[in-house]
């Protein structure tokens, strides 16, 4: 095995392990690092299919940023460890047979689709890195409009949770 | 041997690594002598001097006490949080410096490899970013794991403080980017194959072109940010013994606090490294290269260091001390001789400037350690989002506004 792939299947497990315990961890801050930990490894992920500024952006926005906030809330707040309630009926005889049903239909779209088996051939793979400015052409030029009105959505979404956060004079 | 000839690249990163390691973590020990040297002189004392000559062995003895002291966790720790804590913190603040150029690419190897810096990436600059603004957790970590009031307190303060600065840091260096238009390192200190001129040439023959001309003010803002990035006086605030004993690191001893000890000097080289690169002009002579005396510059420098010893050997040292000092003496004198053999002088001209200028800045770090009192908190906060990064808009508005304008009226 080349050495892209020992790390490609090395950060595929890492980014499921850090999902479970982000799940069973009964500490908030255990869960948030779990977090990290999965960001980090679909970091790794991003820059093995040649995606490097993406690798980045997703470290400096959702681990170095986003990730930092959770954290600081989790330590302000001092929240206690998590309450565990009986497995839910629902859960145990629609849910896991539905998550497994889920996961099976994922599996095999995976192998039977075509453009899965392009991939696997090698279709998807860029010759090089992809530079910063084909992808800045690619956001300003061709997909200025949805780039825009994202950003838009986001400084609503800022004004909105600061009028929440207001306090009542 | 297969191994090593199939992975040349690999290979050569562990042998940079290793070598880098060391630099830096002597680098580092050093970085406290000469801070406790120079704060000791400018407030009229003399600092360390029984360890070794001018003491010299002060970081080797605080090394060896740091590992045999006893390693206390607090029963009510999160262990395995209070053990990652430090780890991460020095982890994050070495490796940030494996991307830094400490030189310019082929200076001895005709295939014009970057031997200077771990990796080259093109994305270099962004990677950084990545990795120092992982930097929060080790101390945030630290101070709620550690279970203890005053830990807890210094790491929401850090937290806040690095989050607040943190933003102002990245847009004051965006102006640099938009002036070189990429994100390599190498090619923003410019005269690298396949790039602009970067920051090479000069105005009126005689002043380099570097970005802290056009982009001062954007400079200042970055060096503001980063001495609150670093947590360094006057915004130390997670570490405010008057108010809250040694902050985050209250509950930590031995070795685990020496790690967040180095990881802090780490962080300062880091950023002083990316001050050079971005605003200072890296590796590059401040001289115009027609200037070739400046080439014995490092070794005539060596030498006098060697001379000065000398002479205080000589004068001043009695006993053990007198036979340390001629050592360094010796080791100067003999490093300055090296340096004058004109291949080699050539050779070692980027590192030299580019040591130059890291030192120049570190040394204004601690200059302003020595001199300033510290923020309150609530100023610290107003400052850094009231003042700071509403200046460092304006000068990337402005810088963006210049470049473009031209763009414009042609067509």
């Amino acid at each position: 095995m080349s050495i892209p792939v020992i790390m490609f299947f090395v950060c595929a497990l890492v980014a499921v392990a850090g999902a479970v315990v982000l799940i069973l961890a009964r500490e908030p801050i255990h869960s948030a690092l779990a977090l990290v930990v999965v960001m980090m490894a679909l970091a790794v992920l991003y820059l093995l299919l040649g995606a490097p500024f993406i690798a980045a952006v997703q470290i400096i926005v959702y681990a170095g940023a986003i990730m930092v906030l959770f954290v600081f809330v989790i330590m302000l707040l001092n929240a206690g460890v998590e309450e565990r309630t009986d497995f839910s009926k629902l859960a145990k005889f629609a849910g896991v047979p539905l998550g497994f049903f889920l996961l099976l239909e994922i599996a095999h779209w995976l192998v039977h689709s075509p453009v899965g088996a392009a991939i696997a051939n090698g279709a998807g793979s860029s010759a090089g890195e992809a530079s910063t400015t084909e992808l800045s052409e690619m956001l300003f030029r061709q997909y200025l409009f949805p780039f825009e009105a994202t950003s838009i959505l986001i400084l609503i979404a800022i004004l909105g949770a600061l009028v929440l956060a207001r306090k009542e004079e | 041997m297969d191994f090593i000839s199939q992975h040349p690249v690999l290979v050569a990163a562990v042998v940079k690594i290793a070598v880098l390691l060391f630099i830096v973590m002597t680098a580092l020990a050093y970085l406290t002598w000469l801070e406790r040297k120079v704060i000791a002189h400018i407030q009229s004392r003399w600092g360390p001097y029984n360890v070794g000559a001018h003491g010299l062995l002060q970081p080797l003895a605080d090394g060896i006490k740091f590992l045999f002291k006893e390693d206390v966790t607090p029963p009510a720790a999160d262990r395995l949080i209070y053990t990652l804590a430090p780890f991460l913190a020095l982890a994050l603040g070495l490796s940030a410096i494996a991307l830094i150029p400490f030189g310019p690419p082929s200076a001895l190897f005709p295939n014009g490899q970057q031997i200077f810096s771990v990796v080259d990436l093109n994305i270099g600059l962004l990677f950084l970013f990545a990795i120092t603004s992982m930097g929060v957790y080790g101390i945030a970590l630290a101070g709620w794991s550690s279970n203890s009031k005053y830990a807890l307190l210094g790491g929401l303060r850090s937290s806040a403080q690095m989050i607040s600065y943190e933003v102002s840091l990245t847009i004051s260096v965006v102006g640099v980017i938009l002036l070189a238009g990429t994100l390599n390192l190498n090619e923003i200190i410019g005269g690298v194959p396949n790039s602009s001129t970067g920051q090479t040439g000069y105005w009126l023959h005689f002043i380099p072109k570097w970005n802290v001309i056009p982009q001062f003010v954007g400079f200042l803002c970055y060096l503001t940010a980063a001495i609150a990035e670093t947590n360094r006086v006057p915004f130390d605030l997670p570490e405010a013994e008057t108010e809250l004993v040694a902050g985050f690191h209250t509950e930590y001893s031995a070795f685990k606090f020496a790690m967040f000890f180095m990881a802090e000097y780490a962080n300062m080289i880091t950023v002083s490294c990316l001050a050079t690169i971005l605003f200072l002009g890296g590796w590059l002579s401040p001289f115009p290269e027609t200037w070739t005396w400046q080439n014995y510059l490092p070794g005539a420098g060596l030498l006098i260091l060697a001379a000065y010893c000398a002479w205080n050997t000589v004068s001043e040292m009695r006993g053990i001390a007198r036979l340390q000092l001629g050592v360094v003496t010796l080791l100067a004198g003999g490093g300055g001789l090296i340096c004058l053999y004109p291949p080699i002088a050539a050779g070692i001209q980027g590192p030299f400037w580019f040591t130059a200028k890291i030192l120049a800045i570190l040394f204004f770090y601690i200059w302003m350690r020595a001199t300033l009192p510290r923020f309150r908190y609530d100023q610290l906060m107003s400052f850094g989002w009231k003042l700071l990064l509403p200046v460092s808009l304006a000068n990337l508005v402005i810088t963006a506004f210049v470049i473009v304008w031209p763009l414009l009226r042609k067509g």
